[in-house]
Order: structure tokens, then C-alpha cells, then sequence
């Protein structure tokens, strides 16, 4: 268990250099030069070559990069263009901010998914689980932002029940826990929540369908046991599989918040990236991104360790 | 080494495609039996070949100029006269917008899921086939790219490069890459295990052809199946993308960018501002549906 913990951190080093090599890379895909934002266009040739020593950009890439990330490493991701503040302190509370949604369209996916995934499964084969199954290619296939819209368009506008969009109605981006919060909370989640609900619900279902097939099942029918305790059986066989699919899930919703964001002006990471990308906000964009990727990164390091240490038959 | 971080997808690539390595005489023809006798995905290709038709000959079936700007009949309901599915807050009409539209959020889908099926495809076949060190060189690069969520990856990409429809190709291209590849690597390892591979290099066929004949027909199969159902996503995202403004740009016809620009008349026009969305939940649900009767028709296990 301890070797294969290692093992997997070790494994996980490669990867993070891989994705700061990627991010770092962004500001050199982009056209045109990483200062070009900063200068005007008829800035004399001694103030552009100033501010190129100044940032480093006159030396080679590769030392360009050892740079970089020396500072990446110690919290250091630069000053974003646009505001002047350090990217960390723009990317930190923001980064609240998305979690928050990203766990409660988490939570409310897994426990849908969970039941109509458990019912289609059970139910395998029969007019129930089409039904279910239906539901969860819905979930899956649909838009999530054009269902914010639409949700926005059913429980704002027709029916004035929630509001449309921002996080409370003072402006301020800090999240505490009152009525007024959750009110704004709860549009988002639910456009957040239906990719999930839609993937937990085709695992939950193959994971049930094919557990109730299996021999064990058999012999704890035919030692009479009730069917509650059977389906308890189950669950807990499923759970490992089931826990890793929604860990993994969180990390899409973290790292794909951008479009619901935007819909809802939801002040996290995605609406910063919006911002940053629009503002050409480069320093931003990629601080952003490399925290999203690094956690994610952590996340499926978490998920297979959970995994294993859940169900050691996984191990390789 | 484990590496379950499989993208939105519900594959477990883990089981062995063995129907697909007994291809006998009359494979196909028991496949198009099959498909024949499933009404959702027959019904789903005919929606689809609809919408495609539809978006190529563009010019020929839209009622109006989609173009055409009017001041006096902005956001005209859906259903009056003259405008079937209404006008948007340009006066243009809806119905005429959302079939050029189709030109380019179809395109924006489809195309990033064939050239990542022609990279990812090509590389993880030959990961599979010649495994040891170049295998592990190709896997690793993939694992990269997989430690990014995809949308996050595409938005950044196309972040970077700036908006237009090429640079979105390319995002899109590159997230869609590493999961066909590992399908790809993964079927190739297991077809390369089987007995009549084992056998065939036994005889004096070059590498050429076993790789051709006994690999490429055995596994070509399910990696097309997995790419199709990748259309589903890519349309999401595409369509995400120039939500966002990162595709085209006005006064083209996009679905992802109409809904972005009607959202500002949800008040006054709701339906109509919903209308795009609708054109890209059909298309996704279809290429879902479709690509799973393909599926289970074909036989392939993913």
C-alpha cells in the first residue's frame, strides 16, 4: 500500500513539470509579444528592450521558463496586467468562489446520479431503466450553459422566484453563509450538477447491472437474505468506482466553471479566466491555469490512492 | 501504473474487444441487420443527416437573407408571419440564422474530432503495435494533456491564440486527441496479443502488412465508434467556445454565438433567445444515441 502511494506520487512529479511546461507555453502560442498588451504600439525601442531585461524576455526560453517557475514555486505567478495585483491574490478567493459551486453541483450529481443510476441498474433491462438511461444521455448531451439560460429564463424572468445572476445582491465576491448566498447558489449548481448527474448515473448502472450478475449475489439470495441488505451488499461493492468517477467529475466542474460562470457573473476562477482572456491579461491567464491544473492533478493523485485504499483488488 | 483518469466519457476500455477479432463473412450485413431493427438510431442518423443537409445547402432552403438586418421587426415572436421561428434582436431571421449556422458549429464539432482521430488514432496504434520505450514516450505525452480537464485546456488554448474558428479547431483538436489515442493504444495491445497476430508473424508477412491487414481491420472499428461518440462532447464545447466569443465572430451564424448575443433579450424574447441551444442539445443527443446503437450494433465492447 505504502509502495503504491510512492509510486504514485513519484509518478505525479513528471506530470506537474508536463503541465507547467504547457503553461508556460501559453504566452508564447499567443500572437504577437507577451509585452504588446503593456505598450503602446509606437513605443520607442530603448523602453520596450528595458522592459524586456525587466521581465526577463531577452534571455533564452529555456532559462525563461527555470525562471518562471522558480517563482511559480514559491506562490510567485506575477502581476496581472490589468489590475496591477499580484495573480495569486486575484487567483485565491476567486478560487473559493468556484469550489463552492463546484461542490454543490458535485453533491447534488452524485445523489442523482446515484438514485436513478441504482434504480436503472437494479431494474436492468426493463422499461425503468430505458427511462433512467434516457435521463442520463439527456444529462450528458445537453448544453449546460444554455441550460443555465434556460433555467434563468423558467425561475427568473417567467417566474421572478431567483435570482438571475451574482453571488449576492451588495456585489461583494467574499461568500459567507446566509439565505442570500444560497438563493444565488442554487441556478448554478443545478446547470452545474447535470453532466455529473448524467455520467454517475451510466457508472452507477453498469457497476449495480453487473454486480447483481455476479455469483456472490446468487449465494446471498439463496441463503435467503432480504433484498435491502443485498442491495447494501452492492452498494458497498460499487462505491470505490463510483467515489472515483465524482472525485474526477469535481475537477471538470472546477476546471470547466468558465461557461456558467459567465452566464451567472459568478466571481470564481472561470469568470476570471473570461476576463484574462479577454483583457489579454496573459500573467493572469496563466497563474489561473496552472492552479486549476495542478489541482486537478492533486485530485486524481487523491482519487486513486481513495481507490485503492477502498478496494485493494484495483491495485496493479 | 494506474491511469483511470479517463476523460467525460463512460468507457471502460479495459475489456477485450474479442467479437471484433472473429470478423467473419457477412459481418456487415449482420451489422446493418442489427441496425436496421433499431428504430432510435436509424431516427437519430435521419435527424442528423437532416440537419447536415440542411447546413450545406445553406443558400438553397434558408427563407431569408440571414444577414439582413431590420430595425423595425427586432425579436419578432416565434411563429408570426413570414418569420416560422421569429427574429433575433438584429432583426434577422431566426430560422434562415440557425441554418447557416449549422455550417459552422457543425464544422467547429466535427472537424477536431477527425484530426484528432487522425494524430491520436496513428499514434496510438503504433504505441500499441510497437509498445516497450515508444510506448511509453507517446502514453506520457497523452497523460499530460489528460491532466488538464479538457474544457479548461480548450478555453486555454484558444485563450492564448486569440478567438476565430482555426484556433478553435486546434484547441479542440488537441483535447480530443489523448483520449482516442489511449482507446487506440488499448485495442491495439489486445488485438496484437491474439493468437492469429502471433501467427501471421510467424510467416514471412512484412510488418506492413500485418500492421495493414490484421491490425488496422480489427481495431479501426471500435477507435471510429469511440471518435463518433466524442461528436456529442465536441459540440458542447465547440459551440462553448464561441459562446464565449472565442469562435467566430459577429455577424457570422453560429449557434454557440447566437445564444450568446440573444441572451441579452431573454426578457423580451425568451423562446427565441432558447432556440439555438435546442439546435445544439439535438445534434449531441443524436450523435449520442447514434453512436451507441453503432455500438451495440457493431458489437464492440469499449
Amino acid at each position: 500500500m505504502l509502495l503504491y502511494v510512492i509510486n504514485r506520487l513519484l509518478y505525479t512529479i513528471p506530470i506537474a513539470v508536463g503541465v507547467s511546461i504547457i503553461c508556460f507555453a501559453l504566452v508564447h502560442i499567443g500572437p504577437g509579444d507577451p509585452l504588446s498588451t503593456l505598450l503602446p504600439e509606437d513605443a520607442p525601442q530603448d523602453v520596450v528592450d528595458r522592459l524586456k531585461a525587466e521581465y526577463g524576455l531577452d534571455k533564452p526560453l529555456v532559462i525563461q521558463y527555470v525562471l518562471w517557475l522558480g517563482k511559480a514555486l514559491t506562490g510567485d505567478f506575477g502581476i496581472s496586467i490589468v489590475t496591477s495585483r499580484s495573480v495569486l491574490g486575484e487567483v485565491l478567493p476567486a478560487l473559493v468562489n468556484s469550489l463552492i459551486l463546484a461542490i454543490g453541483g458535485s453533491i447534488v450529481g452524485f445523489f442523482v446520479g446515484t438514485l436513478l443510476g441504482g434504480l436503472a441498474g437494479y431494474f436492468h433491462g426493463r422499461p425503468a431503466d430505458r427511462i433512467f438511461t434516457g435521463i442520463a444521455i439527456t444529462g450528458v448531451s445537453v448544453p449546460h450553459y444554455w441550460l443555465a439560460i434556460v433555467l434563468v429564463i423558467i425561475f427568473a424572468v417567467e417566474l421572478p422566484w431567483l435570482p438571475s445572476l451574482g453571488m449576492n445582491m451588495s456585489g461583494s465576491t467574499e461568500f459567507s453563509f446566509s439565505i442570500e448566498n444560497f438563493r444565488h447558489m442554487v441556478l448554478p449548481v443545478i446547470a452545474l450538477s447535470v453532466i455529473p448527474a448524467g455520467i454517475v448515473t451510466r457508472t452507477v448502472r453498469g457497476a449495480v447491472a453487473e454486480l447483481l450478475n455476479q455469483e456472490f449475489v446468487e449465494a446471498l439470495r439463496a441463503k435467503g437474505m432480504s433484498e435491502g441488505r443485498i442491495v447494501r451488499h452492492v452498494a458497498k461493492n460499487a462505491a470505490p468506482q463510483v467515489l472515483a468517477v465524482m472525485g474526477l467529475q469535481m475537477g471538470y466542474l472546477l476546471g470547466g466553471s468558465i461557461l456558467i460562470e459567465t452566464v451567472f457573473a459568478w466571481p470564481g476562477t472561470g469568470l476570471l479566466l473570461n476576463n484574462a482572456i479577454f483583457s489579454r491579461d496573459i500573467p493572469l491567464l496563466q497563474g489561473t491555469i496552472l492552479v486549476l491544473a495542478l489541482i486537478f492533478v492533486a485530485l486524481n493523485l487523491l482519487v486513486d490512492v481513495a481507490q485503492v485504499t477502498l478496494d485493494p483488488r484495483i491495485k496493479r | 501504473m494506474t491511469a483511470p483518469t479517463m476523460d467525460a466519457s463512460p468507457l471502460n476500455a479495459a475489456e477485450a474487444p474479442q467479437t471484433v477479432g472473429t470478423k467473419r463473412r457477412g459481418y456487415w450485413s449482420t451489422v446493418w441487420d442489427r441496425l436496421r431493427r433499431d428504430p432510435v438510431t436509424i431516427g437519430c442518423a435521419t435527424i442528423i443527416l437532416v440537419i447536415l443537409l440542411a447546413a450545406i445547402f445553406a443558400p438553397l432552403i434558408a427563407p431569408h437573407d440571414p444577414y439582413k438586418t431590420s430595425m423595425l421587426k427586432r425579436l419578432a415572436p416565434v411563429g408570426s408571419e413570414n418569420f416560422l421561428l421569429g427574429t433575433d434582436e438584429l432583426g434577422r431571421d431566426m430560422l434562415s440564422r440557425l441554418i447557416y449556422g449549422g455550417r459552422v458549429s457543425l464544422f467547429t464539432a466535427i472537424a477536431p474530432v477527425l484530426g484528432a482521430l487522425l494524430i491520436g488514432g496513428t499514434l496510438g496504434v503504433l504505441a500499441g503495435f510497437l509498445g516497450g520505450r515508444v510506448n511509453m514516450i507517446i502514453m506520457r505525452m497523452m497523460d499530460v494533456l489528460y491532466a488538464f480537464p479538457s474544457i479548461l485546456l480548450a478555453i486555454a488554448i484558444s485563450g492564448a491564440l486569440g478567438s476565430g474558428i482555426g484556433n478553435a479547431v486546434i484547441s479542440l483538436t488537441l483535447i480530443f486527441t489523448p483520449p482516442i489515442c489511449r482507446v487506440a493504444e488499448t485495442v491495439t495491445t489486445q488485438v496484437r496479443n491474439l493468437d492469429f497476430v502471433q501467427a501471421a508473424r510467424a510467416t514471412p508477412a512484412s510488418t506492413g502488412r500485418i500492421l495493414r491487414v490484421h491490425i488496422l481491420g480489427n481495431v479501426l472499428g471500435p477507435i471510429l465508434i469511440y471518435a463518433s461518440s466524442l461528436v456529442s462532447v465536441s459540440i458542447i464545447v465547440a459551440s462553448g467556445l464561441s459562446f464565449l466569443g472565442l469562435g467566430v465572430s459577429p455577424p457570422e451564424a453560429d449557434w454557440g454565438l447566437m445564444l450568446n448575443t440573444l441572451r441579452q433579450s431573454i426578457y423580451v424574447a425568451p423562446l427565441n433567445a432558447a432556440l439555438p441551444g435546442v439546435m445544439i442539445f439535438i445534434t449531441g443527443f443524436c450523435f449520442n444515441l447514434m453512436s451507441d446503437g453503432l455500438r451495440s450494433a457493431m458489437d464492440v465492447k469499449l
